[in-house]
């Protein structure tokens, strides 16, 4: 080791040992992402935590030291950003650019963290990493408070549905850790959380460069007396998926020879157990479950989260795409979504276009049918608009021009999360969320959920029981309606009626704010999201 | 919901991506490098297909410098599980002679693994190539996808590369572009092992220590495999008790002295571990980018 990395870590955090210890099995996995602005310290505070729990070995280390030399900007400190900043394109430009994703552990938890660009031309990579995350951690700035940055962050978290975040405010000793800063920016946050129907919020003070409440309580900063951020990350129970009803999109027919033909796929929900009864939606020929293959063989049940081959009692067809389920029901028809989506790619979505969505293992055409209007991600209100363009959000209805069965988001992750594809150049157009599901197969009945506003997307109390009334009725049409559409604009009629006032009271409060720019950086457009 | 444990997660993930490519791509093949990643990787696919065969083929890109038991661990293997098995050498490089200790790392490294690989890719039409690196390996890594696209001619354009949300991969791409696949993205060094030990999954024995001869050389000890490791004025072979953390071509690849010979050792070993795996290659030192400029000119 060089004299100058031992002088260092005489002023700095010991490297403890690496190696990230291995996992005694049923320890859990947590997967978080950080977001903030461009210069809030994200790297800073993710290279820290990777330093201090072990997930950095000596040669990295070393390798740290002659970077922060060449690269740092903190002068001859170490700059943990540097542990986490991979691209050389990044470096140049002092900024993240792209997700990254990072490994550690404790003794408790272990850990993926997802590192996302703070620039707001990078929603889309946000939006990426936060689609896999169980809890958020979104910095602020001491020194600038909430950003429109910090409310547009909150808005995509919440749209792919993170229900739990951690607010840090960090560069606490730039404002000479004064609990009255901290308390104000606390309370601004609470009231832009209000609307976003998050389950938990948790604010704390951090000076991530320095590791205050990082992973040891802040002396600094002793009116605090909540938990450090590691105690949060590694105690936080993350919001458990309801099971609900069994679901199997089929990835692959597994037909080795002629005596074995099994249905492969990942349960994206519920359990199912040999001899169940089955439907295969969205056709809805029925059948039984005859075998149940798990990875380590043979099984009585399977559950969420097993990637499984099923084979059935009978000769039943299933082709790629369907969806198995649980007990009968009737057949699917090809309807319309209400969803919203965020555009990921350079070309823009517009009411008349044709295009691929992947939804499941489905893959099928689709017409982008209306555009109810564009969501605003600095105030979250809706803004009128004809089509969409790069990293902008739109609530619109989406008929697919095949079967496809589809479900709410807020009911099931993975079949109510699609991606749009572009069926000349196969470039993915855009990512999105179904809000609810028509059997309908008249659109002009149709109407976006969510009105006119943004739809809280992850309701409590009194505000879920309504909401779930609405997405039932809306399920259940689904199953029933199969062509009436009289009775189909007359149940949508009653579900906006039910949804409207709703959502109306959500806005209520919804005090939309000037945007303004915190700070000119403008990287390479080209740059934008494009990734590994 | 019994919730699975961290590394079933990871598994189910894995077999799903296995499944994903296979239902969409047309000529997947999975590239068999001999090492522990490979090994998981490969058992992973047979998981995903059982209880068929493996429905494509293993490639190996030889390049002549392997140590000699990765090459018998190689073939026992093909001969156990029953694969079909590509062993391609770039014949160029195998005429001009090229190797580690006459042409240096950079240009071996090039010739014998980066243009052999785009070789046997184009020769066999394979559109989709599955290969064990994980993002907690190197920090351009990090930011790999789980699917990557390559243009025609192999090389990796960051701009071009899409979006991965929730585990939603697009699998559509134009005639004569492929995919590299690295199901074990999300996976780490202990995860691996921690998996290698959970599923009994065999290894390369050189994973564990004993006696080997090795020289002292630019600060590394290597392995003399054969006796194409001219030794240099004042170099000794000497019998030391070494393993290997990565397996890779035998010149270019550090042992570390261990008395740990058996996988519960190896696992306590790593724990204690204050240096990363990478370490133990050359390929890597040439600058801290060197692996981000590999990988654009289409090393794997």
């Amino acid at each position: 080791m060089s004299p100058a990395l031992l002088a260092a870590r005489r002023e700095e955090p010991e490297l403890p040992p690496a190696g990230q210890a291995t996992l005694p099995a049923g320890r859990s996995l947590l997967r978080f992402i950080t977001c903030g602005s461009v210069d809030d310290g994200k790297s800073t505070l993710l290279g820290r935590l990777l330093w201090e729990t072990g997930a950095v070995y000596e040669d990295q280390a070393e390798a740290l030291q002659r970077d922060s030399a060449r690269f740092g900007t903190d002068g001859k400190k170490r700059d943990y950003a540097l542990l986490v900043d991979g691209l050389s394109a990044e470096r140049e430009q002092g900024i993240t650019i792209d997700v990254a994703y990072r490994h550690f552990s404790t003794r408790r938890r272990a850990f993926i963290a997802a590192d996302t660009p703070g620039h707001e031309q990078y929603t889309r990579n946000m939006a990426t990493g936060a689609s896999t995350a169980d809890v958020a951690i979104l910095l602020v700035d001491a020194r600038k408070g909430v950003l429109p940055q910090t409310r547009r962050h909150s808005s995509i978290v919440s749209l792919v549905g993170v229900r739990d975040v951690i607010v840090a405010i960090n560069k606490m000793d730039l404002v000479g850790f004064e609990e009255p800063v901290f308390r104000r920016i606390e309370a601004a946050y609470r009231q832009l959380a209000d609307r976003l129907g998050f389950r938990t919020v948790h604010v704390l003070p951090l000076a991530a460069r320095d590791g205050d409440n990082l992973t040891g309580r802040s002396a600094r900063m002793p009116w605090y007396h909540g938990p450090t951020l590691l105690d949060l990350l590694e105690t936080l129970e993350p919001d458990a998926q309801s099971d609900g009803r069994f679901h199997l999109p089929v990835q692959w027919v597994n037909r080795p020879h002629a005596d074995f033909r099994g249905f492969s796929g990942t349960v994206a929900s519920g359990q199912i157990r040999v001899g169940d009864p089955v439907t295969i939606l969205p056709q809805g020929r029925t059948s039984r479950v005859a075998e149940i293959h798990r990875p380590d063989g043979p099984s009585r049940s399977a559950s969420a989260g097993d990637a499984i081959t099923l084979t059935m009692a009978d000769e039943t067809d299933v082709v790629r795409g369907d969806v198995i389920t649980v007990g009968h029901r009737a057949p699917h028809p090809a309807g319309t979504l209400s969803a919203r989506v965020l555009v990921l790619g350079e070309k823009q979505l517009a009411p008349g276009d044709r295009v691929l969505i992947k939804l499941g293992s489905a893959t099928v055409p689709m017409r982008f049918e209306a555009l109810a209007h564009e969501i605003s991600v600095d105030d979250l209100s809706p803004k009128a608009a004809r089509h969409l363009g790069m990293n902008a959000i739109g609530q619109v209805v989406l008929r697919p021009e095949a079967p496809l069965f589809a479900l709410p988001y807020a009911e099931n992750r993975i079949l109510g999360s699609f991606l749009l594809i572009d069926p000349q150049t196969h470039a993915t157009l855009a990512m999105g969320v179904v809000d609810a599901v028509s059997g309908s197969t008249d659109a002009s009945t149709i109407r976006p959920a969510g009105g006119s506003a943004w739809p809280r997307f992850w309701p409590n109390g009194k505000r879920e029981q309504a909401r779930s009334v609405t997405t039932m009725f809306a399920f259940s049409l689904a199953g029933y309606v199969i062509s009436g559409s009289l009775l189909g604009a007359a149940v949508l009629a009653a579900l906006d009626a039910i949804g409207r006032p709703l959502l109306h009271a959500f806005l209520d409060g919804l005090q939309p704010q000037k945007t303004r720019q915190d700070r000119a950086v403008t990287p390479d457009p080209g740059l934008d999201g494009s990734g590994i | 919901m019994a919730s699975p444990s961290h590394l079933r997660r990871l598994e189910a993930e894995a077999i799903f991506i296995f499944r994903e490519v296979f239902a969409t791509c047309d000529r997947p093949v999975l590239l068999y490098s001999i090492g522990k990643d490979s090994a998981v990787l490969l058992h992973l696919a047979l998981k995903a297909f059982a209880p068929g065969r493996l429905p494509f083929p293993v490639l190996h890109v030889d390049t002549g410098w392997k140590f000699r038991e990765m090459i018998a661990f190689r073939d026992e293997t093909a001969r156990r599980l029953g694969l079909d098995l590509i062993v391609h050498t770039n014949p160029d490089g195998l005429a001009a002679g090229i190797g580690p200790l006459t042409h240096g790392s950079a240009v071996h490294t090039d010739v014998m693994k980066t243009q052999a690989l785009k070789q046997a890719l184009d020769r066999y039409g394979f559109d989709a190539a599955f290969g064990g690196a994980r993002r907690d390996e190197e920090k351009s890594r990090a930011k790999e996808r789980i699917f990557s696209l390559r243009t025609p001619d192999h090389r990796w354009d960051p701009r071009a590369q899409r979006p991965e949300p929730w585990l939603l991969f697009n699998t559509r791409k134009a005639q004569g572009e492929s995919f590299r696949i690295f199901p074990l993205s999300n996976w780490t060094e202990a995860d691996v092992w921690d998996y290698i030990a959970l599923e009994s999954i065999p290894v390369v024995p050189l994973y564990f220590a004993k006696p080997r001869p090795v020289v002292q050389r630019n600060g590394a000890l290597i392995m003399r495999d054969d006796d194409r490791l001219a030794l240099l004025p004042g170099e000794v072979v000497e019998a030391r008790m070494v393993r290997f953390r990565t397996l890779g071509c035998y010149p270019l690849t550090g042992a570390v002295e261990s008395r740990a010979d058996t996988l519960e050792a190896v696992l306590a070993e790593m724990r204690e571990s204050r240096v990363s795996e990478r370490q133990g290659r050359v390929i890597d030192h040439d600058s801290t980018s060197s692996m981000e400029k590999k990988k654009q000119e289409g090393y794997f």
